[in-house]
C-alpha cells in the first residue's frame, strides 16, 4: 500500500488474535486448545511456530487458513496480497490425478516457464506424468510444496512439511526450500518441532506453551550475530526455561 | 480356458441329465438352442428382450440417481442421516413382492407402477452404499480444496466423485443383478410383455424349453452388459491405482 508522498506504509501480512478455541470433548464438555494467542507477521517475514506435540499447532494453521471458523477472536490478512497456500501435515494429493494435473487443478499463477523451473528446483521434472501412488513420501511432499508455490502465494502456511522423512532427505529438501523461500520473499508461517529447521528457514520463532497453547515467547533470531548452532542452543535453553520438551 | 472348460462341462451334464429326465422335464441343449435361434430369427425374442432391458435401464437409472443423492446427503450431514435412516431401513427390509403388489394396487397395472416398484426396491440399496462412500471421504482433501479455492463444481468433479467411484461401481454391480431379477417378477405379475411375461406364459403351458431358452438368452445379455459396460467403467475408475513399480 502506497501513500501520497511515497512514504510506504506496510500493514501486517497476518494478524492473529485468537481469544479461545476449544473442541467438543467426550460428554458435553469443551476442551480448550488455544488461549489468548496474539501475534502479527510482517510481509516477507518467515516465522516458525514451535510447540509440544499435540498442543494445537495444526489447529492454529486451520484457523488461519479459514478452514475452521468456530473460535473466539479474529484472524485477518490485511497486507498479505495474493492467495493463501498451505502444505498440510499429509501431502493431500489427489491419487487419481498425475503430478501435473494435481498442480493444474489449483490454477497456478506462475507461467509455464516459471513452473518448469520450479519442477527442476524441486527435482520433480521426471515425475510430472506419475500418479501420487507411484511416488515415495519424499517426492509426494515435494509435490505438495510445488503446488503451494505454484499459486504464487501471498501467505504460505507449512505444517511440518518434512515430518517422517529420513534425515538425509529432510536436510536436502530443507536446503531446497530455503533457496526458494529466500529467492521469492514469500511470507511464511512454518510449524515444526525441529529446531534446526526453524533456525535454517526462519528469522523469528514463536514458542507455544503446552495445553491450552498460548504464546510463551516470541524470539527474533539474530542470524548476523550468532551461528546456527548458537541460535539452536539458545532456543533449547529458552524452551527448557518454559518447562516443556519438544 | 478354464472358464470355457467349466462351461462345456455344465452343458455336458445338462445333456446327460436331459437324456435321463426326458424332453418334458429337461429338454436337451440342442432343442433349447434351436428354439432360441428360431425365436431370435422371428424377432420375438429380441423384441421381448428390448422391452425388458428398457425397463431395467429406466428403473436402474432412477434408483441410482435418487439413491446416490440421498446416500451422499446422508453421509455428509449427520442430522439428515438421523431423519432419513429409519425410512431407508424400512424400505430396505420391505420384501420386494410387497412393494410390487402395493404399487400395482395403488397405481394400477401400468408401466409407471412397474418401473417405480423396481426403482423403489433398488433405491435404499444404492443409498446405503453411497452413504458409506460419503462417510469415508478424506477430510484432508476437503481442506486442500478449500485452501486452494476450488469452485463447488471442481470439488464435486475432481475431489468428491472420484472418491465415490468405487462405491458407484459396487452399487452398479449389485444393482443391475437385483434390478433385472425384480423386473422379471414385475413383468410376470402385471405386464403384457417382456421376458418375465413370456416366462409366465411358458410356465402355464409347462414349456420347459422356452423357459430355458428365454432365461439363458437373458443371462447372456446381462453377461455382455457386465463385461462391456460395467467392467470397463470399473477399470476406468480405478486406472490411477497403478501397481507400484
Ligand atoms: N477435530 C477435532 N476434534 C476434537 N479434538 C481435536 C480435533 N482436532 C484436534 N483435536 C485435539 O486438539 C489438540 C491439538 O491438536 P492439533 O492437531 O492442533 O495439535 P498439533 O500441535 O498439530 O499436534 P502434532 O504435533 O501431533 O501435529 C489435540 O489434543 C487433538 O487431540
Ligand atoms: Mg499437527
Amino acid at each position: 500500500m502506497r501513500r501520497a508522498g511515497g512514504c510506504r506504509v506496510t500493514e501486517p501480512a497476518l494478524n492473529v488474535a485468537i481469544a479461545a478455541k476449544s473442541y467438543a470433548a467426550p460428554g458435553k464438555s469443551q476442551r480448550l486448545v488455544l488461549r489468548d494467542l496474539r501475534f502479527t507477521v510482517q510481509p516477507g517475514e518467515r516465522v516458525a511456530v514451535v510447540g509440544p506435540s499435540g498442543c494445537g499447532k495444526t489447529t492454529l494453521m486451520r484457523l488461519i487458513a479459514g478452514l475452521d471458523r468456530t473460535f473466539e477472536g479474529r484472524v485477518t490478512r490485511p497486507g498479505a496480497g495474493g492467495r493463501l497456500a498451505m502444505v498440510f501435515q499429509e501431502p493431500a494429493l489427489l491419487p487419481w490425478r498425475t503430478v501435473e494435473d494435481n498442480i493444474a487443478l489449483v490454477h497456478p499463477a506462475l507461467d509455464a516457464g516459471a513452473l518448469g523451473r520450479l519442477y527442476d528446483a524441486l527435482g520433480l521434472a521426471g515425475h510430472r506424468r506419475q500418479f501420487p501412488g507411484q511416488l515415495s513420501l519424499g517426492l509426494a511432499r515435494r509435490v505438495a510444496l510445488m503446488r503451494a508455490f505454484a499459486v504464487n502465494p501471498g501467505l504460505l502456511l507449512l505444517d511440518e512439511p518434512f515430518v517422517s522423512l529420513d534425515e538425509a532427505m529432510a536436510t536436502r529438501l530443507r536446503a531446497e526450500l530455503a533457496g526458494i523461500l529466500a529467492a521469492g520473499g514469500v511470507t511464511t508461517l512454518l510449524v515444526t518441532h525441529d529446531l534446526d529447521e526453524a533456525v535454517e528457514l526462519c528469522s523469528r520463532v514463536l514458542l507455544l506453551s503446552g495445553q491450552p497453547a498460548t504464546l510463551a515467547e516470541d524470539v527474533a533470531l539474530q542470524h548476523g550475530a550468532m551461528s546456527r548452532a548458537g541460535l539452536r542452543e539458545d532456543l533449547i535453553r529458552r524452551i527448557a526455561r518454559l518447562g516443556h520438551a519438544t | 480356458m478354464l472358464r470355457l472348460g467349466s462351461l462345456a462341462a455344465l452343458v455336458a451334464i445338462w445333456a446327460i441329465g436331459a437324456h435321463f429326465a426326458g424332453p418334458q422335464m429337461l429338454p436337451s441343449p440342442l432343442v433349447v438352442g434351436r428354439l432360441m435361434l428360431h425365436d431370435t430369427l422371428t424377432g420375438e425374442l429380441p423384441r421381448q428382450m428390448l422391452i425388458t432391458l428398457f425397463r431395467v435401464a429406466v428403473a436402474f437409472s432412477i434408483a441410482m440417481v435418487l439413491g446416490s443423492a440421498l446416500g451422499i446427503a446422508m453421509g455428509r450431514h449427520a442430522a439428515f442421516d438421523r431423519v432419513a435412516d429409519p425410512w431407508v431401513v424400512v424400505l430396505l427390509n420391505l420384501p420386494a413382492l410387497v412393494i410390487i403388489v402395493l404399487a400395482y394396487i395403488w397405481a394400477g397395472l401400468t408401466e409407471t407402477a412397474a418401473i417405480s416398484a423396481v426403482a423403489l426396491n433398488k433405491l435404499p440399496n444404492a443409498a446405503v452404499t453411497l452413504r458409506e462412500g460419503a462417510r469415508a471421504l478424506d477430510r484432508s482433501l476437503d481442506d486442500m480444496a478449500a485452501v486452494f479455492d476450488l469452485s463447488p463444481w471442481e470439488r464435486q468433479r475432481h475431489v468428491v466423485l472420484p472418491q465415490l467411484a468405487p462405491y458407484f461401481a459396487a452399487a452398479t454391480r449389485s444393482g443391475l443383478s437385483l434390478v433385472w431379477k425384480i423386473v422379471l417378477v414385475v413383468e410376470l405379475l402385471g405386464r403384457p410383455n417382456g421376458i418375465g411375461f413370456e416366462l409366465g406364459t411358458a410356465f402355464q403351458l409347462f414349456d420347459v424349453a422356452r423357459i430355458l431358452a428365454y432365461g439363458l438368452a437373458f443371462v447372456a445379455v446381462m453377461l455382455v452388459i457386465e463385461s462391456f459396460i460395467v467392467r470397463p467403467f470399473e477399470a476406468h475408475a480405478a486406472r490411477w491405482r497403478v501397481p507400484r513399480d
